[in-house]
């Protein structure tokens, strides 16, 4: 049974004019598989993931079908259940997960609380845990410590820390490093790669960016204007991608091919 | 605006309002009775009783639907004309100090806090009575105070707005500081400018009232709500409809003015764009 | 004669509360532009740069350094006097949605510093010029007269490149212009000022985190690290033969956009650098807290930004001598 099933999914907005911003969407994904999404600003790649999690806004309206594990994830009250459990997930910018004014200690102790019903102590030893396999420097330290202290890659690894707490089985990832510098992109990016493989997870990354994309999937599936125009595997994309919005993604890459 | 139009209050607010000022202007025209003509016959009339009088008359036997119009001309323009110069006034102190920031703006919004501090009523108590009572005195002392709240506001906008990168771009285009206020700063703080301006006015209206109701703002036979009310409070047991129709009447504008502000504020809310 | 000279620029903010607001300070950056040169800089978020670009442009103060324009020194003078000179220095921002005024339409932010500079033009005349702008950036009228909300990001940033233009400038400071831009549409702007370069012989200085942009516009490139220049040199000797641990490490981490790239990522470490520390260094080189090859010599001694390979190439680097052909890929830590 594949673990992420999403077969006719369409995504609307009521407005005046009303969008359609996801149009009739097919994805499957097996266990500890790495999916990557690429489109551009308007694709409707994000809404695609807040429509899975139950997170569209009051006027969006999700329809078709969504399976995870099986259960129906667009029926009333299933997408709440999954959410921070069976899927995590990670923002572009870490302030989608962390709270401004609580510690990062009791942030994630709040989780491990919920997720795994530990209390007291044996939630912070938790939080110390995390915060060591997201490898962040002086763990102890940072316990203590509140979001703003932290420079924004340290920020991304404990919203990957408070994902992974519960241990999904899916993770889900919108632009984790587009907010990031070059240098600081990379290591987040080994770090997701490490991660997904340790805990066994799944990953449905979200992405305008191909170097990303290059470093994390297995699949890629292309989307232009909430429809996904050409699915293949990584290996075969670059080699030669077939759709012609595909290869003129590719092609407006800046790369430093011929310079050196 | 399509927001307004589907928030009920504001658009019943906004009727309500466009029909008092349609009546104030228009009203009396249509009205068969003379401002200061006395009906011997029918003094101290109940509504609908006497001939003519829609809604009584009151101790000097003047029709009270007309008084009541006349009056709600005379506060709806003093506080319009007030709250027109109080925006003028507080929208540049406001802005200027916004944007110049430093010491500039310490010292503008020092002098805007003294004036703060002052009692308005001892003020104008103390206007009244050098320059003696009137429409224009009471308009002066009210847009002397009027500015202060409305220049803090701007201020507090215009110091977030000077902060944004197209004003940045105004100075690096050559543009000086007075044009980058009238251009830049004051066109996009419009929006609350325009929802306070519409909540102050019916506080201007309640300032006007309460001080011709105490008896230094308008003057006899000229009518204005505030005046009407006194006269009505002064009959409330034997005439109580000479205090219900202008108390009614200012109840009404005040609401309205309220509502469509509120109204304005909800749908002008950046976070809705 | 050289068309902008800096010499020890020094620019320095008082860090107020939430980390957010700390702007890294500029300290101690020479370097020269010549006519019709268009010089990189490239540097992470922080370091520096896109203060250096507004501390030229006379929208900072200076801590301590000299700006020259035209052999003429500038920085000390008043916004009023510096006035002038705004037509022949100009800027484009980075965010095409928060530098244009949401109130005025595309043709009214463009005409605006005619406006201001060039008082004797009259109204038709400013708009007809500004027009003429917009059509060379792409921009018809019919999109001219709307307003920025109406828009996408790639037509906006347009009509900010275009109203740098109007004044006719001889050097524009591009500050990251196409970093906010899909990439698709990122490499239409490129083209933009490609062709903008080679029309008009703009000199400018174009900065950027994205090194692959930068080498594609410039022939010169300088890399800012906390404030510093750390190396200059030529686009193929700083990509072919970088000759500064941090500019290698900004060239190891630049996702290359092959099959292999999976496999690469798999095998490098996940460690994260050691902190930023708040408090910058004081003493010694910025860059010795997470250099791979660092001396003790570096934590006490500052190194200065000098000629290296006997040729253009600067590198402010103790150990520059010892690898002539460049730094190898560092490995995995």
């Amino acid at each position: 049974m594949a673990l992420l099933e999403i077969r006719a999914l369409t995504v609307e907005f009521a407005g005046t004019p009303a969008i359609c911003a996801v149009n009739d969407v097919d994805l499957s994904m097996e266990p500890r598989e790495s999916v990557a999404i690429v489109g551009e600003s308007g694709s409707g790649k994000s809404q695609l993931l807040n429509a899975c999690v139950g997170l569209l806004a009051a006027n969006g309206r999700a329809l078709g079908s969504v399976r995870f594990e099986g259960r129906e994830l667009l029926a009333d009250g299933n997408a709440a259940t999954v959410r921070g459990r069976g899927i995590g997930f990670v923002f572009q910018d870490a302030s989608g997960s962390l709270t401004p004014h609580r510690r990062i200690g009791s942030q994630i102790a709040e989780v491990a609380m919920a997720a795994q019903g530990v209390a007291g102590a044996a939630a912070r030893a938790e939080s110390r845990r995390m915060l060591d396999c997201v490898h962040l420097p002086d763990a102890g330290r940072r316990l203590s410590q509140y979001p703003h202290e932290l420079s924004g890659g340290m920020r991304q690894r404990v919203a990957l820390a408070l994902a992974l707490v519960a241990r999904p089985l899916l993770l889900f990832a919108d632009e984790p490093t587009t907010a990031l510098d070059v240098t600081v992109q990379a290591e987040i990016l080994a770090l997701v790669a490490e991660l997904c493989r340790d805990f066994g997870m799944a990953l449905l990354l979200v992405t305008h960016d191909l170097g990303v994309v290059a470093a994390l999937a297995d699949r890629i599936a292309v989307m232009q204007s909430g429809r996904i125009v050409e699915q293949a595997a990584a290996a075969e994309f670059f080699a030669g991608p077939r759709h012609p919005y595909s290869a003129g993604l590719l092609a407006a890459v800046p790369t430093l091919a011929g310079l050196s | 605006m399509a927001e307004l139009r589907g928030d009920r209050a504001a658009m019943t607010g906004l009727v309500l309002l466009v029909l008092l000022m349609v009546a104030a202007v228009v009203g009396p025209l249509f009205i068969g009775f003379r401002e200061d003509e006395i009906d011997w016959q029918n003094m101290a009339a109940p509504p609908f009783e006497a001939d003519g009088h829609w809604l009584g008359t009151d101790r000097l036997g003047r029709d009270l639907l007309l008084r009541t119009l006349l009056g709600l001309r005379v506060s709806l323009a003093i506080a319009l004309a007030a709250t027109l110069v109080s925006l003028i006034i507080g929208v540049a102190w406001g802005a200027l100090a916004g944007y110049l920031r430093g010491r500039a703006d310490a010292l503008m919004m020092r002098f805007v806090d003294v004036l703060y501090a002052l009692p308005q009523v001892f003020f104008v108590i103390i206007l009244t009575v050098v320059f003696g009572r009137g429409p224009l005195v009471l308009l002066i002392a009210i847009g002397a105070f009027g500015w202060l709240t409305m220049a803090r506001i701007v201020r507090g906008q215009a110091l977030a707005l000077r902060e944004r990168e197209f004003v940045e771009a105004a100075v690096v285009g050559g543009s000086g500081t007075l044009r980058i206020v009238a251009r830049h700063i004051v066109p996009n703080l419009l929006g609350p400018v325009i929802v306070y301006a519409t909540l102050t006015v019916p506080q201007v209206i309640l300032v006007e009232s309460f001080l011709s109701f105490l008896g230094i703002g308008i003057q006899e036979p000229l009518a204005s709500l505030g005046n009407l009310i006194a006269d009505g409070a002064a009959e409330m047991e034997t005439a109580p409809w000479m205090l219900a129709v202008p108390a009614g009447c200012l109840v009404l504008l005040v609401f309205s003015f309220n509502f469509l502000g509120d109204g304005l504020r909800d749908a002008l809310d950046p976070r809705d764009r | 004669m050289n068309l902008l000279e800096l010499r020890g620029v020094s620019v320095k903010f008082r860090q107020s509360g939430t980390k957010a607001r700390d702007l890294a300070a500029v300290d101690g950056v020479d370097f020269t532009i010549a006519e019709h040169e268009m010089l990189g800089l490239v540097g992470e978020s922080g370091c520096g740069k896109t203060t250096l670009g507004r501390a030229i442009l006379h929208l900072v103060p200076l801590a301590a350094g000299e700006v020259h324009w035209r052999g003429q020194r500038v920085d000390q003078l008043g916004q009023r006097a510096f006035r002038p000179l705004r037509r022949e220095l100009q800027y484009v921002f980075q965010d095409p949605n928060a530098c244009l005024d949401p109130r005025m339409t595309l043709l009214e932010s463009v005409a605006e510093p005619l406006r201001a500079l060039d008082r004797d033009a009259a109204p038709a005349d400013r708009a007809r010029r500004a027009q003429a702008r917009l059509d060379e950036v792409g921009i018809g009228a019919s999109l001219a007269a709307r307003y920025p909300h109406q828009l996408s990001g790639g037509q906006l940033q347009r009509a900010v490149i275009a109203r740098a233009l109007i004044v006719d400038p001889q050097f524009v400071v591009c500050d990251e212009p196409v970093s906010a831009l899909d990439v698709s549409v990122q490499g239409q702007i490129v083209g933009l000022l490609e062709r903008i370069r080679d029309d008009r012989g703009l000199a400018s200085l174009f900065i950027s985190h994205n090194l692959a942009v930068v080498a594609r516009l410039c022939e010169r490139v300088m890399v800012m690290f906390r404030g510093r220049i750390v190396e200059t040199a030529g686009r193929r000797a700083l990509i072919g033969s970088p000759l500064h641990p941090y500019t290698r490490e900004l060239l190891d981490a630049v996702p290359g956009i092959d099959a292999g790239a999976r496999g690469r990522v798999l095998r490098r470490a996940a460690h994260a650098q050691p902190a930023k520390d708040d408090a910058s260094q004081a003493v010694g080189c910025p860059f010795a807290v997470r250099c791979p090859q660092v001396l003790s010599r570096c934590r006490v001694e500052r190194p200065r930004l000098q000629a290296a390979v006997g040729g253009s190439r600067l590198v402010a680097c103790h150990r520059a001598g010892e690898w002539p052909g460049g730094l190898p890929p560092f490995t995995s830590v």
